[in-house]
């Protein structure tokens, strides 16, 4: 009786391992090459967890309540509430399931000791995570098939019958008793995203892997399963320009925007900089940059800013001059001094600086304010990064039941399709960012659809 | 300082890791890279001897070949320690032999049991090589015991001072600034902690390098021929007490305490290079360069024969094979001796520095 699971992240490996454990016999179908498989876990690092007591993973506690809270604040209360109870009380065993696959444990790394008492942190990060987990998904007997792309399922009336994938050039269908779909998302279709983003689309940068272009998200939409979630919908922070297409990951975000100012094309500001602490509203930027014309802007600070934030992968340009900046960047110079010139006469001189509060470091008289850690930008030399809009997860996806089985558009479940991790995370987050809380969707719904796959083969 | 831009690469890379950080728990060198928002020539030789060749960051980077980022942090480490090791050894003419370390260990090896064997020959008579010798002071009626020791301390003595005079120079190049004085109680304190516990061959918790996955195995190897070496070291110690101080003269018997702590450290030695050689035959040779691997080897061959024909002579001491084994043992004593600053054996200086320096400026933090 074989279960077969499409995809090769976090939910697709805690699906197998949890499918084989529950005594099914499982295949996995991976579509990235071995060195690059494992989906876009490949660039996590942390978990979100909810513990009542310290343990391996985290610090202090976390109740369930406070972790729904959470969910409920960014997410503006747009949840399937049943699930994402299922999934926050299911996250309280995950640390020590994980450890019982051999996943370790590591400190929070440094410039994340506010999500210490929140999630755990596997050590060496998601590509380590994953060699863990299909370590173990070998060793419990779980076949991998890599470049085998899932296009298409083969239905007897709700029953899927066979997967059509397609590997080494041939399409062939292979039989199945089960599926699990937990093949990510689609944001590294460029074509699919300008669907909904037109040419904007063209200048994002997908922070993850390549191979995340939604095949097995379109067969299941084919074989009738209901769509959920906003198309447009997708998190995305703001880059470096140079990063590259796909695969960036983590090294190309830049922190450097409360420090100093954003502006557009035009060399003119587009929004606060300051208004919130920067990893609440680090998520905001991707979408801002976004909507800008070119989809491209640029943080421009000066040399007191240096050191204050986590360095990204690529130098910042430097300068002199703002005007000199401003060439650079292939700004005007001229617009750019003006808006610099402007900021620094309208910051309120006295302010104590302090990065890691809401300080009274603001701006007076600007249209665009400056809330907090509002400095003059004067101590040359000047920096700049072009910043695009990186991707890093859509939100479409399909709707599940608390057993992760996939519902049809009539309402109604599949007997045997299951779907886990990004392609049904819009059950739970609808919208907005919680640092680690894909992977908990992912991992709690890899198990269950995993053990609900394999009751259904046993019977 | 370094060949083939080495430091323009690390600078190129440790900004990927300074970017991501997620391998701060495997060992000290990522914490050591964050420090540094640029990477100088003294920053990667201090890096280098930090690193202690886990490889678990390299399993564990998502940047990896044929990513364009292209990283390789061990692989890169791994030169820059060959080219610390030749860099700081005296006199540089000698130094070349870490270019072919296989060759070096070789011929000083063939070389030196070719010269005791004459020495034997013309000095004694070749007949005391096949002749069997028994009761107090058999060795010496092949070697006679000056013969036998003040080569050795010659060696030794020179050995040290090349080793202190490079270990100097060293010490002063990875400073952070001219008044960086990293050298305290409490730093030496801390990095040997670190060093005999041999805590970065933990890898956070996953281990050394091994045939897919970390494995606590190169660790437990690395202990074995450590405190081999060391028991063997002591055994020669005891050995001279009893001879000088306590006036009785070698062979000693079975169950004296110079023949079971030489035993145990040979047996030490010969499981523990296997296991290292071993391990080094069976991994991805992607993660490290090919002239430390080779050093590697030559070393760990060397060890492997020192261990192995003393195991031999005291074995057969008893038999007409001694002298020729004595002179077997002693050449490559006296090659390992030769071929100490200029070999692998450098190795846990520049790291015992690297470590008390991490360990300032962790204190310092």
């Amino acid at each position: 009786m074989d279960v077969t699971v499409c995809g090769g992240g976090n939910a697709a490996l805690c699906a197998a391992i949890a499918a084989r454990r529950a005594g099914a016999s499982v295949v996995m179908l991976e579509r990235a090459p071995a060195y690059a498989r494992g989906g876009n876990t490949r660039h996590t690092r942390d978990i979100r967890l909810a513990h009542d007591a310290p343990n391996a993973a985290a610090t202090g506690s976390y109740a369930e309540a406070e972790l729904l809270d959470d969910l409920l604040r960014v997410t503006a209360g747009e949840t399937n509430r049943p699930l994402a109870e299922l999934t926050i009380r299911e996250s309280q065993a995950l640390a020590s399931w994980m450890t019982e696959q051999g996943v370790r444990w590591q400190k929070p790394l440094k410039g994340t000791l506010h999500l210490a008492r929140t999630n755990g942190f596997f050590l060496g990060g998601g590509k380590n995570l994953v060699n863990t987990y299909y370590d173990m998904a070998e060793r419990l007997g779980v076949r991998v098939l890599y470049e085998t792309a899932v296009t298409g399922l083969e239905l007897r009336g709700r029953t899927a019958r066979a997967i059509v994938c397609e590997r080494a050039g041939t399409v062939e269908a292979i039989p199945c008793d089960a599926v699990i779909v937990a093949a990510g998302g689609f944001e590294a279709d460029l074509a699919w995203l300008k669907e909904y983003w037109g040419e904007a689309a063209g200048q994002f940068r997908i922070r993850g892997t390549a191979y995340n272009t939604g095949l097995a998200l379109k067969a299941m939409y084919e074989a009738g399963a209901k769509r959920i979630g906003d198309p447009r919908g997708l998190h995305c922070v703001a880059v470096d320009a140079r990063a590259p297409q796909f695969d960036g990951g983590i090294v190309t975000r830049i922190d450097a925007i409360p420090f100093g100012i954003a502006v557009d094309a035009k060399g003119a500001r587009f929004y606060d900089e300051g208004e919130e602490l920067w990893p609440k509203r680090y998520a905001i930027w991707g979408k801002l940059i976004a909507a800008l014309p070119g989809q491209a802007a640029y943080a421009i600070f000066d040399s007191k800013a240096i050191g204050g934030f986590i360095p990204s992968v690529y130098r910042p340009l430097r300068a002199p001059s703002i005007e000199e900046l401003a060439l650079a960047l292939g700004l005007e110079p001229a617009a750019l001094a003006r808006t610099v010139g402007a900021f620094n006469d309208a910051v309120r001189p006295g302010g104590s600086f302090e990065p890691g509060s809401l300080d009274d470091c603001r701006t007076e008289g600007l249209a665009i304010p400056k809330s907090h850690w509002a400095r003059r930008i004067d101590a040359p030399p000047y920096y700049g990064y072009p910043l695009r809009p990186g991707v890093t997860f859509t939100y479409l996806g399909v709707e599940v039941d608390a057993e992760a089985r996939v519902i049809d558009t009539d309402g109604r479940g599949f007997d045997n399709i299951f779907a886990a991790g990004e392609c049904m995370a819009g059950n739970i987050l609808s919208r907005g960012y919680l640092a680690g809380f894909g992977l908990t969707i992912g991992s709690v719904f890899g198990r269950v659809a995993g053990e609900s796959a394999a009751a259904y083969v046993r019977g | 300082m370094f060949e083939a831009d080495l430091t323009a690469e690390a600078d190129r890379q440790f900004a990927v890791c300074n970017a991501c950080r997620y391998c701060e728990g495997f060992c000290a060198v990522f914490g050591a890279a964050e420090l540094r928002t640029a990477i100088g020539d003294g920053d990667v030789a201090y890096l280098a001897n930090l690193c202690h060749d886990c490889r678990m960051c390299f399993d564990a980077c998502m940047f990896t070949p044929p990513h364009e980022f292209a990283m390789n942090i061990p692989a890169l480490l791994s030169e820059a320690r060959v080219q610390v090791y030749e860099r700081y050894s005296r006199p540089q003419a000698f130094a070349r032999m870490f270019r072919a370390p296989g060759w070096a260990a070789g011929s000083v090896t063939l070389g030196s049991i070719v010269v005791v064997t004459l020495l034997i020959a013309f000095g004694m008579g070749a007949a005391e090589l096949w002749t069997a010798h028994l009761g107090p002071g058999a060795f010496y009626r092949v070697i006679p015991y000056l013969a036998m020791v003040l080569p050795a301390l010659a060696l030794a003595a020179y050995g040290i001072v090349v080793l202190v005079s490079g270990a100097r120079s060293y010490a002063t190049d990875i400073r952070s600034s001219a008044g960086d004085r990293f050298v305290s109680l409490r730093s030496i304190g801390t990095a040997l902690r670190d060093a005999l516990t041999l805590v970065y061959l933990r890898g956070g918790g996953e281990g050394c390098y091994d045939v897919k996955r970390g494995s606590p195995w190169r660790r437990l190897f690395h202990m074995l021929v450590f405190w081999g070496v060391l028991a063997d070291f002591g055994a020669t110690i005891c050995a001279a007490v009893l001879q000088d101080v306590m006036g009785y003269l070698p062979p000693y018997p079975l169950w004296s305490i110079p023949v079971v702590l030489g035993t145990l450290g040979g047996v030490a030695i010969v499981v523990g290079a296997a296991g290292l050689l071993a391990l080094k035959g069976r991994s991805d040779a992607k993660p490290t360069s090919a002239r430390m691997i080779a050093m590697d080897y030559a070393f760990l061959a060397m060890l492997e024969l020192v261990a192995l024909t003393g195991l031999a002579l005291l074995a057969f001491r008893s038999t007409p094979a001694m002298g020729t084994l004595l002179a077997i043992h002693l050449g490559s004593i006296a090659a390992l001796f030769i071929t100490a600053p200029y070999s692998k054996f450098v190795h846990f200086i520049y790291r015992t520095i690297a470590l008390v320096k991490n360990a300032s400026e962790q204190q310092g933090t």
